[in-house]
């Protein structure tokens, strides 16, 4: 495509007031999957604070987890339709960097919800779940509901290298009082205590695959760690199967509403909620600031987790049943 | 005389389970037991049972990419029909099983009928599958399921160790699958179109009505599969199957049916699964991450490929 002089001139000089004419903010929100349901929650988070202050959403995402190529092409149709604020949620957090550092140059504010790019500074901002003190949180949680037993700990997980599994399962360790490694660790730490490690791919059939074959390694299991809600029902599945259910604690991260009620039905001991509304409804409310004033947010903004058990353990922080319910995301 | 000695193609799957089998074993002692074995019956019946519907369209030297997105689509219709339609399990698991099978008569039609590549045809239906799916339960996993309709995911004790009716269903239908192919005139016609379609319908055999007919066989494992799967994990998932068609046609590969149609047995795909599955639960006993099961495979499939494409070139 060639460009007359003319045509140009005219072009430069017409943008500015295009973007002052924008009076209605445009932002984007570009997720790792459409049928998630933390997802697809997120995106409605987006979509009720847009609606609220005025702005208009655009909504992509990749077409499986990992599907960078997918979520760049959103990106830059976003961008294309007019999009000054990004809110992406990255598929993998190396890759996605040099079409966000592309965006940037133009202008565009970007913030990453959910988890982080690598490195983290190459968003403007990171509205996530601290996932590390969520793992924190269930360990100590368990080392308490356990008592004075000695422990023996399977761990499903997310898949290798994944920060955010790392994350979880160290932080979990932290809490329990054992073997781990700090935040910033991409590698699963490990402990005599745990019996057994397996990759659930955060996927409930997959978990009670792993689960099963943990047992049929380690016999007896006194703590579960799972990465996710789906993961924790397979192990339970597993469990329940094996006539090994009873006296078993299992601690789970997510608090979708099918895990709380999962917590209130005593199959999941405890499991640390984190909040995927707000950190979209946060991350519209940044854009449309961007857009009035010019102001960008930065750094890292902590979306709060709460942890959800429905038996009070002595010594650790825990909220009930009810109030989970009412903070769930999902179907209640 | 080719009856007497089974080629490497044929032998070779088996060898490579009981050579995993072997290894295993001294490495774990959890291994070597009849739980364990149950156990990983239990967890390759799902896609044991996809797999039957995969050979007998890769026998025809077609193949079908929709397989584990129609078993999703399966899963969520008898579910949610239980649940929300309030209809019988029975009655619900029929109506599940019967859009699976629709789906298979759809894939069939479109290849008979209208002369499209297998390929292209259910690359397309495994999208709209997964559209529907998505779109029918709002991307929810559907719970609180009717007892009968996880019944198959209960076991019984036999001589100790715990069996799951679903994993008996499985052997069941491959002694079947094997009989029909053996023993009947449709199942040798399936051969005979996969071997050479043109002769095959020179010599009077209706090659279409033979394809046709194993597209919607196929679809109706997969509602089978769909059920075991619902019975397994006791919810419907709309995310589930995701990866079934390609393991489904790595069973297939490793058990020694040939991807250019008309050779292969049955019994090979279900040593073909057993293989996947033995060597993720050897793994995880011995502490080794999964994902070298996943190398593992990948090596085991080129393997079995070669020896197809040797075996071939030998024949000529």
């Amino acid at each position: 495509m060639t460009l007359k002089p003319t045509a140009l001139v005219a072009a430069l000089l017409l943008a500015p007031t295009l973007v002052l004419a924008q009076a209605q903010p445009v932002i984007g929100i570009i997720t790792k999957t459409e049928t998630n349901p933390f997802f697809v929650k997120m995106k409605e988070g987006a979509a009720e604070a847009a609606k609220a202050a005025g702005a208009k959403l655009l909504t992509g995402a990749g077409k499986t987890d990992g599907d960078n190529a997918g979520q760049v092409t959103a990106m830059e149709n976003m961008i294309a339709a007019g999009a000054r604020t990004l809110l992406i949620t990255p598929s993998d957090s190396k890759a996605i960097v040099p079409s966000i550092q592309k965006a940037r140059a133009k202008g565009v504010l970007v913030i990453a919800l959910d988890s982080p790019t690598s490195p983290e500074s190459a968003t403007d901002a990171l509205f996530a779940t601290d996932n590390y003190k969520a793992g924190v949180l269930i360990g100590q949680y368990a080392k308490a509901a356990l008592g004075g037993r000695a422990p023996k700990i399977v761990t499903l997980d997310l898949f290798p290298g994944h920060p955010v599994g790392a994350q979880r399962h160290n932080g979990f360790l932290k809490g329990f009082g054992l073997n781990t490694l700090p935040a910033t660790a991409n590698d699963l730490a490990t402990d005599p205590a745990v019996v057994c490690m397996a990759d659930s791919f955060g996927d409930q059939a997959k978990g009670q695959t792993a689960m099963e074959n943990c047992l049929q390694k380690a016999g007896e299991v006194n703590v579960v760690y799972t990465i996710n809600e789906p993961a924790a029902a397979g192990a339970f599945n597993a469990l329940k199967k094996a006539g090994k259910d009873k006296g078993v604690i299992i601690v789970s991260v997510d608090g979708g509403c099918q895990g709380v009620k999962h917590v209130g039905d005593g199959v999941i001991a405890a499991t640390s909620q984190q909040y995927p509304l707000k950190m979209a409804a946060m991350g519209v409310q940044a854009g449309v600031e961007y857009a009035r004033t010019g102001k960008k947010p930065s750094g890292y903004t902590d979306t709060g987790v709460t942890l959800i058990a429905a038996k009070p353990m002595s010594g650790v922080d825990s909220k009930d049943v009810k109030t989970g319910t009412e903070l769930c995301w999902g179907k209640k | 005389m080719k009856d007497k000695l089974p080629p490497l193609g044929t032998l070779g799957p088996f060898i490579a389970l009981l050579a995993a089998c072997a290894f295993f074993a001294t490495q774990s002692d959890n291994f070597l037991s009849g739980g364990n074995f149950s156990l990983i019956l239990q967890q390759v019946m799902v896609v044991g049972v996809i797999a039957i519907g995969q050979t007998l369209i890769i026998l025809t030297a077609g193949i079908d990419l929709s397989c584990g997105m129609v078993m999703a689509l399966g899963g969520i219709v008898m579910t949610k029909f239980a649940t929300e339609l309030g209809l019988p399990p029975a009655l619900a698991v029929l109506c599940g099983v019967g859009v699976t099978t629709l789906f298979g008569l759809v894939n069939g039609l479109l290849v008979t009928r209208f002369k499209l590549p297998p390929f292209i045809v259910t690359l397309g239906t495994l999208n709209i599958a997964f559209a529907i799916t998505q779109l029918y339960s709002n991307s929810q996993t559907v719970t609180d399921l009717p007892p009968l309709m996880t019944a198959l995911g209960n076991t019984f004790s036999l001589g100790g160790t715990e069996i799951a009716y679903g994993a008996v269903l499985m052997l069941l239908l491959y002694g079947l699958a094997f009989f029909v192919l053996r023993e009947t005139a449709a199942g040798r016609h399936v051969y005979a179109v996969g071997n050479n379609a043109e002769a095959t319908r020179l010599v009077g055999i209706p090659t279409q009505r033979v394809l046709l007919g194993v597209y919607v066989v196929a679809g109706f494992f997969y509602g089978i599969a769909a059920l075991l799967s619902v019975s397994r994990t006791g919810v419907g998932d709309p995310n589930a199957g995701q990866t079934e068609n390609l393991d489904a046609i790595t069973a297939v590969v490793l058990g020694g049916t040939s991807l250019f149609g008309g050779r292969g047995i049955i019994i090979g795909t279900l040593v073909g699964a057993l293989i996947v599955g033995v060597f993720r639960n050897g793994l995880t006993l011995m502490g080794v991450s999964s994902i070298y099961q996943v190398l593992v495979t990948g090596i085991l499939v080129i393997l079995a490929v070669t020896l197809d494409q040797l075996s071939r070139k030998g024949a000529r």
